[in-house]
């Protein structure tokens, strides 16, 4: 059973239609990705999942349905980091990070994630307590992953997080996405206008064209699929 | 001037109401007629307040300090120099323009609830130097004005000059003024980019709106025909803005619906209270102390609720509901696409 | 010179209601971007309600006061629930109408079921003076200082090292991605206004005695001063509002006992004001208000 299943899902903003029946599935432990063009729906697949924006069609989590606000899909383990990173940024680093643990209730536990998050990014405790709108973009995208991680999440969703950052840091990024997959099997949904950073690092995708699934396939095999290549891969 | 569809329904509205208003003394008695001349006094004042917070998007809590100066010029000149008080309005109108140009400028830096507490200090220093310069202004005794007008003749006097201040508004607006205003409440920033002189367009809204205002205070003194500083009280700042709001913020139209609701809603609360509690079967008096402006703050949360963007906003929805049925079918949206040849930008 | 410190603790025990009050506001500014043009008309509302149980009901002045800021409390977040969210979608201007009709309301209110008549709420606090050397500091305004300041320092520990508080910051400072953490936002809101309405009850009770009778208008002067101390801080710092109000306080008595020709009571006000705005023409952001960089 997929760890979650969206069938036929249509969302809008007001009057205006921006999802017209997506069906997608995310396994545990994979890195799925979704393609597509500025405007295409990609951002807003995300958000009809973490509840941001209306829906009507079936999203299903962990074999039960999902609830339709933010916090409700929050407390059921899905961590999404949304658009330009939603760093809390008056607040500082270690803040940012506690919050990203709010729904936890195991202070140990909280205070050995928060431990861990400084040893793989020890600058993160160099800084801790610079407000987090001081840093860098790259910097702030670090952020918004450890914090999601402090939530302990069975389901990442990322939304476009190489927008606007350098491409050495984009990779960086990637790298430390794909090792805690391996790692930690933790399962990831990505939204990426970057094509190819994106297919590198998901098993599986989707192309995401005006509001509906255009294509769908392994990875690798979307790499070689010839429509792919000259529109978004750009060879 | 472009005819298209979103010009004749406020134009036609603009219409019927002239209309109203021409035929409205052969219906009305006195006291009405009265008390309508304060309604177009408010009018006048709220149309000036609608140009600077509606459409050049300055935020001001202090127009009741420029319906002061107006009120006050026309009462000093007719009382105490002998003029004419109907010669005394546009006087009044610039005194108080020039007042509103002259805040202008220490407001230019300021946004907000900067410039909103900034307006507070208008009213509350004019008062206070009314009552200070008592051998002028007659201090907080007030000052009676020479001629007492009845309800007919404050009707018949207030409502032709409404009339030409409103078509005044609306030439000013559809200007390339008004298209500054409009561009400096969206962004200050674009508008000085494509060349708005934001000193002079701030400034001169500020000006413009205060002149409304004090031919609306100009007015007032002459219908009621006796001027006091307290009259002027932040109260009735917001009572302007109420009228703003509950018209439709940026709309000119809506601005007379505005103005009948501050001038008869508190009027006719306990009316209104009597109305509400009869079926509820209660026995409260609707003329204790507080009661009516209990009603009159409920009914004016009611409006909010029902109609958030004003009676012009009702109607501007009820109007695109209208259409819809009218013109369009029920879609579903744009249809699929092949994937496509070339990347979009 | 004893005349100055004397006028400085008087000014003190002022600010220190001003400061309450302007704390409200910056609370609920900071949560909703709005002004609560009917702040002052919840503390009076408040303060209506502790005088009827202590007048009405015998009950003594502290158990009062505890208990009506802790009703004050939930009826902010009811208010918030109730009154104010239905709008969040409308413009701000809409949602600053709406406090304003929330003022007329409670106005109107206190008057209907109280009467407007004046009526006595007397103060907990000693009203002579201490002898510190030659000064004679006034015992009222160092009491209502101290009271203030404990409210302020709970305030600050609680949003400080407490979790809900750190999620009511994060609610304010960014609400989407604080729900995408799993923040109900809305509650926070709703706490938000409960802590405003609570500072504003204390701000009443202590106003009260502090102009000896009280009638439904008695927080209106209070809460200009308020404002004015507010944006005088920068609105959106607590720390300016509450230094913002003991500072006006402090200033308005001063100007008062120097220059009493000038400043007659009546003037105090216009003199309040004129202050604000020589401060906002060189600081348009406040004194501590984060200035905002636009070269235009």
């Amino acid at each position: 059973m997929p760890l979650l299943e969206l069938t036929d899902v249509h969302a809008r903003y007001g009057p205006v239609r921006a999802l017209h029946g997506v069906s997608l599935r995310v396994d545990e432990g994979e890195i799925v990705a979704l393609l597509g063009a500025n405007g295409a729906g990609k951002t807003t697949t995300l958000r009809a999942i973490s509840g941001m924006v209306a829906r009507e069609g079936g999203v299903v989590f962990d074999g039960k349905p999902l609830p339709r606000s933010p916090e409700g899909a929050a407390r059921l383990g899905i961590t999404h980091v949304p658009e330009g990173r939603g760093i809390l940024a008056e607040l500082t680093v270690r803040e940012n990070l506690q919050m990203g643990a709010y729904l936890r209730r195991d202070r140990k536990g909280v205070a050995a994630d928060l431990e861990q998050a400084y040893q793989e990014l020890p600058w993160l405790a160099e800084r801790s307590d610079q407000q987090a709108g001081t840093l860098s973009g790259g910097e702030q995208q670090m952020l918004a992953l450890e914090r999601a991680l402090m939530s302990r999440p069975r389901l990442l969703l990322l939304d476009e997080p190489s927008l606007g950052l350098a491409p050495l840091i984009v990779r960086e990024f990637f790298r430390l996405v794909r090792e805690l997959n391996e790692s930690r099997g933790l399962t990831v949904l990505v939204v990426e206008q970057n094509a190819n950073v994106a297919l590198d690092v998901s098993a599986r995708a989707y192309l995401i064209e005006v509001g509906r699934v255009a294509l769908e396939g392994e990875s690798a095999e979307l790499r070689e699929h010839e429509g792919v290549r000259k529109s978004y891969l750009g060879y | 001037m472009t005819l298209n569809r979103g010009f004749l329904v406020p134009a036609g509205l603009a219409l019927a109401g002239a209309l109203v208003i021409v035929l409205l003394p052969f219906w009305l008695e006195d006291t009405n007629e009265y008390r309508f001349a304060f309604v177009a006094a408010f009018f006048i004042a709220a149309l000036g307040l609608q140009i600077l917070t509606g459409y050049a998007g300055q935020i001001s809590l202090g127009h009741s300090g420029f319906m002061l100066i107006g009120a006050y010029v026309t009462t000093i000149l007719s009382v105490d120099h002998g003029w004419n008080d109907l010669a005394t309005i546009p006087l009044a109108g610039l005194v108080s323009a020039v007042a509103g140009f002259l805040f202008g400028f220490p407001a230019l830096r300021l946004r907000g609830v900067y410039l909103a507490l900034a307006t507070f200090a208008i009213p509350i220093a004019l008062i206070a130097l009314a009552k200070k310069y008592e051998g002028l202004t007659g201090g907080g005794g007030g000052k009676s004005l020479t001629r007492v007008l009845t309800g007919h003749e404050a009707y018949m006097t207030t409502w032709p000059i409404a009339g030409v201040m409103f078509v005044l508004a609306w030439l000013i607006l559809r200007g390339r003024l008004g298209r500054a205003f409009r561009t400096i409440r969206e962004s200050e920033i674009a508008a000085v980019s494509v060349g708005v002189n934001l000193t002079l367009t701030k400034t001169l809204a500020f000006g413009i709106s205060a002149g409304f205002a004090g031919i609306g205070g100009s007015l007032y003194a002459i219908t009621i025909g006796f001027v006091n500083p307290d009259t002027f009280l932040i109260a009735l700042s917001i009572l302007l803005l109420v009228g703003v709001i509950v018209g439709g913020l940026g709309s000119l139209v809506g601005v007379i619906f505005g103005a009948l609701f501050i001038e008869y809603v508190p009027l006719y609360a306990p009316e209104i209270l009597d109305w509400v509690q009869r079926p509820l079967g209660l026995n409260l008096d609707p003329k204790a102390a507080g009661a009516p402006a209990v009603v009159y703050g409920s009914i004016l949360l009611l409006v909010l609720y029902v109609a958030p963007n004003g009676v012009a906003g009702l109607l501007r929805s009820a109007i695109r509901i209208l259409r819809r049925r009218l013109y369009t079918s029920t879609g579903t949206g744009p249809p699929g696409q092949v994937v496509p040849k070339r990347r979009e930008a | 010179m004893t005349q100055f410190v004397q006028q400085v603790v008087a000014g003190l025990g002022d600010g220190a209601i001003y400061a309450s009050l302007a704390l409200a506001l910056v609370l609920i500014y900071r949560a909703t971007h709005v002004i609560n043009f009917a702040q002052g008309e919840m503390g009076m509302f408040s303060t209506y309600i502790a005088w009827s149980l202590i007048t009405n009901h015998g009950w003594s002045f502290w158990p009062a006061f505890f208990f009506t800021i802790l009703v004050s409390f939930l009826g902010g977040a009811a208010i918030q629930q109730t009154v104010i969210r239905p709008l969040s979608r409308a413009g701000e201007l809409t949602i600053v109408m709406a406090t304003i009709a929330l003022l007329v309301i409670l106005n109107g209110l206190a008057s209907w079921i109280w009467k407007p008549d004046e009526k006595l709420l007397l103060s907990p606090f000693p009203t002579g003076t201490w002898s510190v050397g030659d000064v004679q500091v006034p015992q009222q305004s160092v009491f209502n200082l101290l009271v203030v300041l404990v409210c302020v320092v709970l305030l600050w520990a609680f949003f400080r090292f407490t979790k809900m508080g750190l999620a009511l910051r994060s609610s304010a400072v960014n609400p989407t991605a604080s729900r995408l953490l799993g923040v109900r936002v809305t509650w926070m809101l709703a706490i938000g206004w409960g802590f405003a309405a609570a500072l504003s009850a204390v701000a009443g009770m202590l106003a009260a005695p502090a102009q000896f009778v009280f009638s439904p208008n008695f927080m209106q002067v209070v809460i200009i001063y308020a404002f004015a101390a507010a944006v005088l801080g920068g609105i959106e710092s607590p720390v300016g509002a509450v230094v913002g109000g003991l500072a006006l306080g402090v200033t308005i008595n001063l100007l008062g006992t120097y220059l009493p020709g000038q400043i007659t009571p009546d003037m105090r006000l216009p003199v309040a004001l004129a202050i604000l705005l020589a401060v906002l023409i060189f600081r348009p952001a406040g004194l501590l208000g984060r200035a905002v960089v636009r070269r235009v």
